[in-house]
């Protein structure tokens, strides 16, 4: 479990304990864009937050301000309830605000132990020079990895050979090992199948576990809802909504944010697309169900 | 793609689905770079054995003299060249930069008259200087390695020929005939061999010591995994904090001190230095990394596996003289080879990307 040393509750906080990382009434503009318009949220020791949004919803401008890529143009960052300004990546992960970045987290060709410990090899001294410490170095990884539910039986191996899932765990596990208490996760389960997508969940909730807090960025509701303690919604950099989760049902989640008017809309205009193609026409149906089913009170069916 | 992950449900501890499985033995030792390169050689060993009219020679001390003496110069920067091209990069000015150290040496001793190891000594400055140049100029303008090296090589291949035909009255050999001081020691320790009737080069001690510290390096220090993490994926090995550009700077720097080491020894063998020596054999350096398991794109490789690519080319090399061939075939024969490196390279690249899904 994390320590966290008492500070002053903040406004927001319901709790007695600070959040480990807070965003408060933050705002982003590049030039005349808006990219972030008075967006809060929090995430608290064993917690899961989650930020959805769909593609250009801002969440890559506020995955970069937690994670100290650039500072809020309004607004402030809070680290167990003190406002911070980081200078940089490296002092938001000094702090131990850790982000996994879906793409940039291994190197394919290099073997999990050395990926693991890459950029914090441990060495060991034999006479006037540093060595890896080989034995060390594979034997932490497994003992980490273990933790997440995976047994490494050959550290050797190439992470490239590794599931797009395992490869989630080892990022993970490493910014875990290496201090992370805040950790953020870059849509992890974006580019993986269901069962894989399963599995990283679960990492999720085993790193909620042993006390850090998640971000967890995600356009997926469905892998949302069943890990998160508090769900954020953005949509065009504005904040759609905040709810703790018994304030939210997964259908409300899903219909927030696909919108059952959206899907409705679409379900109507495939059909007139495509009066002479029965595919068409199914997927049409299909959709028009969807949208029923989500979003009851707009039945188009 | 959906998931619905009932809550409280309990983690599989080294569950199927979350376990990685281990390849067998054979697998793991076939995905080992250097273990085609090492086939490779036994075959190559056994053809020119087997050959009738090689097999005397091939087989006795004088044969094995006969193809070190080849390959030690390209063992001795297989080894830099196949670090640099794990970390992703080339440099084509290796092979003349073995010429230019070796030119330099020449002429600081003979105008000047200079004790030997002090002319060493300022080659090697200079070789740092150059590869310090190549590593600034890749990392900075972020250019291929490929072209910025090959402007050093011609800068140094223009300016060493120009410089001796300039200083030594139009010749392109440099020869130091009074001996500076320094000189026999200097030859025992680079230039010279061991025993009469078959000399073995003490070079070939080099190419060893230089084979076991990359290895080293690459393999057991911090170094070395930045190495490997440069050339597989740049952007990642920075998120982590990895110094990818000193790395590779680093390696750079080794290049040029390999064609130092080279140098080296080839002027203290015979206090005399040629212009041109050298050129042309960067592109042989770069077979025997590939030949020897080093990806052309990076991220992957072995020392052991760079310097059997470069015993590979030695006894290609001898091998078809010793065989009575057409000298010429001796390059078709790097050729198949370099084909043959490349194709297994690409069988292993894909080995070890292929994700299980």
């Amino acid at each position: 479990m994390t320590e966290i040393t008492p500070a002053p509750t903040p406004a927001l906080d319901t709790t007695a304990r600070p959040a480990l990382l807070e965003a408060r009434h933050v705002s982003k503009y590049f030039g005349s864009v808006i990219a972030l318009k008075d967006v809060s949220l929090q995430v608290r020791a064993g917690e899961v937050t989650c930020v959805l949004g769909d593609n250009g919803a801002g969440k890559s401008s506020l995955i970069k301000i937690l994670s100290g890529v650039f500072p809020p143009d309004e607004g402030e960052i809070l680290v167990d309830g003190e406002s911070t300004t980081f200078a940089g990546p490296r002092e938001a992960r000094a702090q131990g605000i850790a982000t996994v970045f879906q793409d940039l987290a291994t190197v394919p060709m290099m073997s999990i132990w050395r990926n693991f410990f890459l950029g914090q090899e441990p060495t060991r001294r034999v006479g006037p020079i540093n060595l890896l410490d080989l034995d060390r170095a594979k034997a932490t990884m497994k003992a980490e990895m273990a933790k997440m539910g995976i047994d490494v039986s050959d550290p050797n191996q190439n992470v490239g050979t590794l599931s797009g899932g395992e490869r989630q765990a080892v990022a993970i596990s490493r910014a875990v090992y290496f201090g992370a208490r805040v950790l953020i996760l870059d849509e992890p389960t974006s580019a993986l199948g269901v069962r894989q997508s399963g599995i990283v969940l679960r990492y999720v909730i085993q790193a909620r576990d042993m006390g850090r807090g998640v971000i967890l960025i995600t356009h997926n509701p469905h892998h949302a809802y069943p890990v998160g303690d508090q769900f954020v919604l953005l949509k065009l950099g504005h904040v759609l909504g905040s709810f703790t989760k018994d304030e939210i049902s997964i259908t409300d989640l899903t219909q927030m944010m696909a919108g059952g008017e959206e899907l409705a809309q679409l379900s109507h205009e495939l059909r007139r697309m495509g009066a002479d193609q029965p595919a068409l026409q199914q997927v049409a149906r299909e959709l028009a169900e969807e949208a029923a089913r989500t979003a009851p009170g707009n039945s188009e069916a | 793609m959906d998931v619905t992950l009932p809550p409280g449900q309990p983690a599989p501890a080294a569950a199927p689905n979350g376990r990685v499985v281990s390849a067998r033995l054979g697998t793991r030792l076939l995905r080992r770079p250097e273990v085609g390169a090492a086939l490779a050689a036994i075959a190559i060993f056994m053809i020119f054995a087997v050959d009738p009219v090689s097999r005397e020679l091939w087989l006795s001390q004088n044969g094995l003299v006969g193809w070190l003496s080849q390959a030690w110069q390209f063992g001795i920067m297989a080894v830099p060249v196949g670090l640099l091209m794990i970390g992703g990069e080339f440099d084509l000015s290796a092979g003349v930069m073995t010429g230019s150290a070796a030119i330099l040496m020449g002429l600081l001793a003979k105008g000047f008259g200079w004790n030997i190891w002090l002319c060493i000594a300022l080659s090697a400055v200079f070789a740092i200087v150059v590869g310090l140049i190549n590593g600034l100029l890749v990392v900075k303008t972020r250019l291929p390695s490929f072209i910025v090296t090959l402007a050093t090589f011609f800068v140094l291949r223009g300016t060493s020929v120009g410089l001796v035909e300039a200083l030594n009255s139009n010749s392109t050999v440099v020869t130091v005939l009074t001996p500076p001081p320094g000189t026999d020691v200097a030859r025992a320790v680079f230039g010279g061999s061991i025993g009469s009737a078959p000399a073995y080069p003490i070079a070939v001690a080099w190419w060893l010591i230089v084979t076991v510290v990359g290895t080293f390096l690459l393999s057991r220090t911090t170094f070395g995994n930045w190495v490997f993490a440069a050339g597989g994926d740049p952007n990642a090995a920075r998120n982590v904090g990895v110094p990818v550009g000193s790395t590779k700077i680093v390696l750079f720097i080794g290049t040029a001190l390999g064609g130092w080491l080279v140098g080296t020894i080839q002027f203290t063998a015979g206090l005399s230095a040629v212009s041109e020596q050298g050129v042309g054999y960067e592109l042989y350096y770069i077979v025997a990394a590939v030949v020897g398991g080093c990806l052309l794109t990076g991220g992957y490789g072995s020392v052991v596996g760079a310097s059997i690519g470069a015993a590979i080319i030695g006894m290609a090399l001898q091998g078809v003289i010793y065989a009575g061939w057409p000298s010429q075939w001796g390059f078709a024969f790097l050729g198949v080879l370099l084909l043959f490196g490349v194709v297994v390279n690409a069988v292993t690249y894909r080995q070890a990307q292929r994700a299980r899904r």
